[in-house]
């Protein structure tokens, strides 16, 4: 960020050494470290410099009286960033709490030994007055007769990486998602799957097996479709899904932006386009006109484009208007879940206005779509899908528990599993946040070797799997003093409460105090 | 925890059979409440065996608007039985109780057994509306052939405050239970067993995924799933929508509540249709300690477990009649020259399906399928 820099200042120095004051004058020049106060090149107080100076001389200090928001819009451009929400209160998420624990009347499960089914559905569940059943001889079996439509359904991890795109990610981070995604399903036998975000997969991977642990995104650039569709008749599985995005709720209503300072050679290849471009995303699918005709449509044709084998689902800024946008779906056989993306969701460039002042809070707004699903008895059949600020101070299991509570069938975490996996330094009092400039030093956001080198794709593929085989953990603590383990206690809002009246009242929970 | 006895058998039984096998596992319950369900009636009910029978509790008041409203309605009474109350200190008396067999009004004498059935729901429904707010009218059962009798208190001394040691009433399905619950405050519509159009449950535990399932039932637009005074009841109403509902056979209601793990179904023929119908029906999986015994209209009678077995249960007897218990000393009670041996212990794949009239005995295992014991 060159905040700090060597630099030469003259020293003046009166010393007196008689008994008697007789102060003399020396001057000399010294080497120095300095911080500039050039508004361009702020600290932003990632703490780099305290890893890599010798002898401890020097550390960043947040300065809670500054003024920083006030001047940074040099050249009438305003402040963009890339990161969280800055709001270090904490979330909604938080303030929730389990608080129906099995006593005496049923004994509380044992988290190290019982079975525990942590399991989710992502695709369209049919109802069981749809399901094309028969009975032979006093048993079930499928009627062939019926010839109806079965929708795509996969069974995987309640808890997915969220839609991280290569090329807002290093290609070590990626990897190593990647790498840490496909050994947990294959050594560990744990279903967690991840979305790719927008801007394609590295080819090798779409033609390889372990294409089923992946969520394949279409965004309104479409960038790295071209190659997706290449690559179709040469796959030789199927993705795990197919997500269409159509908001991001850390910027609603904005659309995806690779900065031209990280689109270098690898990602240019992937995503079929030039060097060093700004690489922005229109805010809406072009092609957009209506929820009933073109999204249906697009959902039909990426449905179609894997013969219907493939569940698609649409992913949404939170918003109050969702509901509108869930009903819709209801009325579509072909969606297979619905995504809402809250808030408190991380992003690797957009406006700081768009960050910090427009979108929706994730709890409340799947907590009205599901009772609202719950109101025609359709609770089952359109999972819906969290995401935005899941583990923001540090709860990940709680929070995603929380969720699955209020009505959620799957969270998705993003900036979680970089701070956790990577050691991400951002937080939600701006620091770091240079996501967008391609200069992360930590490795994790930028496209240059020098920087991501520091990122070894093993150590983040190692810290993946401790990170979910620790949300296991605790999500068997959470559910095992419920009771619960035979399923995930979707919409299990009887054992939850908040410390704060007026969000038990929103969500129509418990309040306890 | 409840304690429950089932006893299905060929010949007609006193009540007190029921009674006396919980008195004898009186150690686990705290003897605060009974809950009785008899089915397949005999003695003075065996002329009445297609006549919706409307079992309940009324005060002064709450009869007279019982009687008027089914008259209203078209039911014309045939007989009714009345309990010949015996003073006991620790009952608290209420006015009326009563079993009235009707006959069916005249537009719907001809009319099919479900629309029959759905009538009988409608006005039970109307009737608890009607009375539930001042509990001057509390009705458990409207249907032919089923008598329940609910009160709070010890059950032997609620069986002599009824007079059932010397009654006449006999049936050959007696489910009984002992207990009020104490989740809530004391009601008596959250006392097992439950009943809904020909079906009945009683449970043995805490069912910790109520509210979820509650929410689905409620949402299914059927009707009759509603009160939900007791975590338990769902289990009857999930037993009434696999069966009556969906048309399924009986053995898929344990599918339903503690689907296999998908390693597990694999080994199952029906995999498919398993694995259909775990995703469809995810809501209804339970979870908790329970124990389920349960009964279809047939008289067919059933137990079955949570998924972790985690609360007992044994099935035993003789062909002819087979008691189906929360504790083997209640079974000891009931069937003491029985053959040991053919005890059943079900565990947690297992569902115990006793056939009417006692006259053969399954155990469906998720895993290996039909085992017959007793034929």
């Amino acid at each position: 960020m060159s905040a700090i820099e060597p630099s030469i200042v003259l020293q003046r120095e009166i010393r007196s050494e008689g008994i008697i004051p007789e102060p003399k004058l020396s001057r000399k020049i010294v080497n120095i470290i300095r911080q500039v106060t050039d508004i361009e090149r702020y600290c932003n107080g990632c703490g780099t410099c305290t890893l890599v100076c010798p002898n401890e001389a020097i550390e960043p200090e947040y300065n809670p009286q500054h003024k920083f928001i006030f001047h940074k819009n040099t050249g009438g451009y305003p402040y963009r960033r890339g990161g969280r929400r800055n709001d270090p209160e904490p979330s909604t998420l938080d303030h929730l709490k389990f608080t129906r624990i099995s006593m005496l009347t049923d004994p509380a499960l044992d988290a190290g030994r019982h079975e525990f089914r942590i399991r989710t559905y992502l695709g369209r569940i049919l109802p069981p007055e749809e399901l094309p059943l028969k009975i032979e001889n006093g048993k079930l079996e499928i009627s062939r007769v019926a010839k109806r439509f079965m929708p795509p359904v996969r069974e995987i991890y309640p808890v997915m990486i969220g839609s991280m795109s290569i090329g807002a990610l290093s290609p070590n981070m990626w990897e190593g998602l990647a790498m840490g995604v496909t050994y947990l399903n294959e050594v560990e036998k744990m279903p967690v799957v991840m979305a790719s975000g927008e801007g394609g997969m590295p080819p090798r991977l779409l033609k390889s097996r372990f294409i089923k642990y992946f969520i394949l995104q279409i965004a309104s650039g479409y960038f790295g479709w071209d190659e997706i569709i290449r690559a179709i008749p040469h796959m030789v599985d199927d993705p795990c899904a197919i997500e269409i995005k159509y908001g991001q709720g850390a910027k609603p209503g904005d659309g995806g932006l690779l900065m031209a300072n990280k689109v270098l050679k690898l990602i240019a290849e992937i995503r079929g386009v030039p060097q060093g471009v700004d690489l922005p995303s229109p805010p809406t699918h072009q092609t957009k006109y209506s929820i009933e005709e073109s999204v249906a449509k697009m959902i039909q044709s990426m449905s179609m484009a894997w013969g219907f084998r493939v569940p698609v689902f649409p992913k949404i800024s939170a918003t109050r208007t969702a509901k509108a946008v869930l009903n819709n779906l209801l009325r579509n056989p072909f969606a297979a879940a619905l995504s809402i993306d809250g808030e408190d969701g991380g992003t690797g460039a957009a406006y700081n206005v768009s960050m910090d002042k427009m979108g929706h809070p994730i709890a409340s707004n799947i907590r009205d779509c599901y009772l609202d699903l719950v109101r025609q008895g359709k609770q089952n059949e359109l999972p819906l899908i969290a995401a935005g600020g899941i583990g923001k101070k540090g709860n990940v299991a709680a929070n995603a528990a929380a969720l699955f509570m209020l009505g959620a069938s799957v969270v998705a975490i993003g900036k979680y599993v970089m701070q956790a996996a990577a050691g991400c330094f951002g937080d939600e009092m701006n620091r770091c946040n240079v996501c967008n400039l391609g200069k992360c030093p930590r490795g994790i956001t930028t496209q240059d070797p020098k920087l991501y080198r520091r990122l070894d794709p093993d150590k983040v593929a190692e810290r993946v799997v401790e990170v979910f085989k620790s949300i296991d953990v605790e999500l068997r603590k959470i559910f095992a003093p419920l009771g619960r383990s035979t399923d995930l206690p979707i919409g299990m809002s009887d054992a939850l409460c908040a410390d704060n009246a007026a969000i038990a009242e929103r969500l129509q929970i418990g309040y306890v105090c | 925890m409840c304690r429950l006895v089932a006893i299905t058998s060929n010949e007609y039984l006193s009540p007190m059979e029921g009674v006396l096998a919980l008195e004898t596992m009186h150690e686990g319950h705290d003897g605060s409440g009974m809950g009785l369900i008899l089915k397949n009636l005999g003695g003075e009910f065996s002329d009445f065996k297609n006549h919706p029978i409307l079992s309940g509790i009324c005060s002064n008041e709450g009869l007279r608007i019982l009687d008027q409203f089914m008259w209203d309605a078209g039911f014309r009474i045939k007989y009714e039985w009345r309990p010949v109350l015996k003073p006991v200190s620790a009952i608290k008396k209420r006015d009326h109780y009563f079993a009235k067999v009707y006959e069916y009004p005249d537009e719907h004498i001809n009319k099919s057994l479900q629309a029959k059935e759905d009538l009988l729901l409608k006005t039970r429904l109307a009737l608890r509306a009607i009375g539930e707010n001042n509990q001057s009218i509390i009705v458990f059962s409207f249907y032919p052939d089923v008598i329940t009798i609910k009160e709070v208190g010890d059950p032997l001394q609620l069986s002599e405050f009824f007079g059932l040691t010397d009654s006449r009433l006999k049936s050959k399905i007696i489910f009984a239970q002992g207990r009020q619950n104490t989740n809530y405050d004391i009601n008596l519509y959250a006392c097992h067993p439950f009943f809904i159009q020909g079906f009945g449950s009683m449970t043995n535990g805490e069912n910790t995924a109520f509210g979820p399932i509650k929410e689905y039932l409620m949402s299914r637009g059927v009707m009759g799933y509603a009160g939900y005074n007791s975590d338990s009841e769902v289990f009857a109403h999930i037993l009434h929508f696999t069966m009556r509902q969906l048309g399924y056979p009986l053995q898929y209601y344990k599918d339903i509540i503690t689907p296999l793990q998908a390693s597990e179904m694999e080994r199952r023929l029906e995999n498919a249709v398993l694995t259909l119908l775990k995703a469809s029906l995810r809501p209804l999986c339970i979870d908790g300690p329970n124990m389920v015994i349960g009964f279809t209209p047939d008289g067919t009678c059933f137990m079955v477990h949570d998924s972790k077995k985690l609360r007992p249960g044994v099935v035993g007897g003789t062909k002819g009649k087979m008691v189906l218990v929360s504790e083997e000393c209640g079974l000891d009670s009931v069937v003491p020259d029985r053959d040991h041996s053919l005890d059943i212990f079900p565990m947690k794949y297992d569902m115990v399906i006793v056939s009417p009239g006692a006259e053969e005995v399954r155990v469906w295992n998720q895993l290996y399928g039909w085992t017959t014991t007793i034929n």
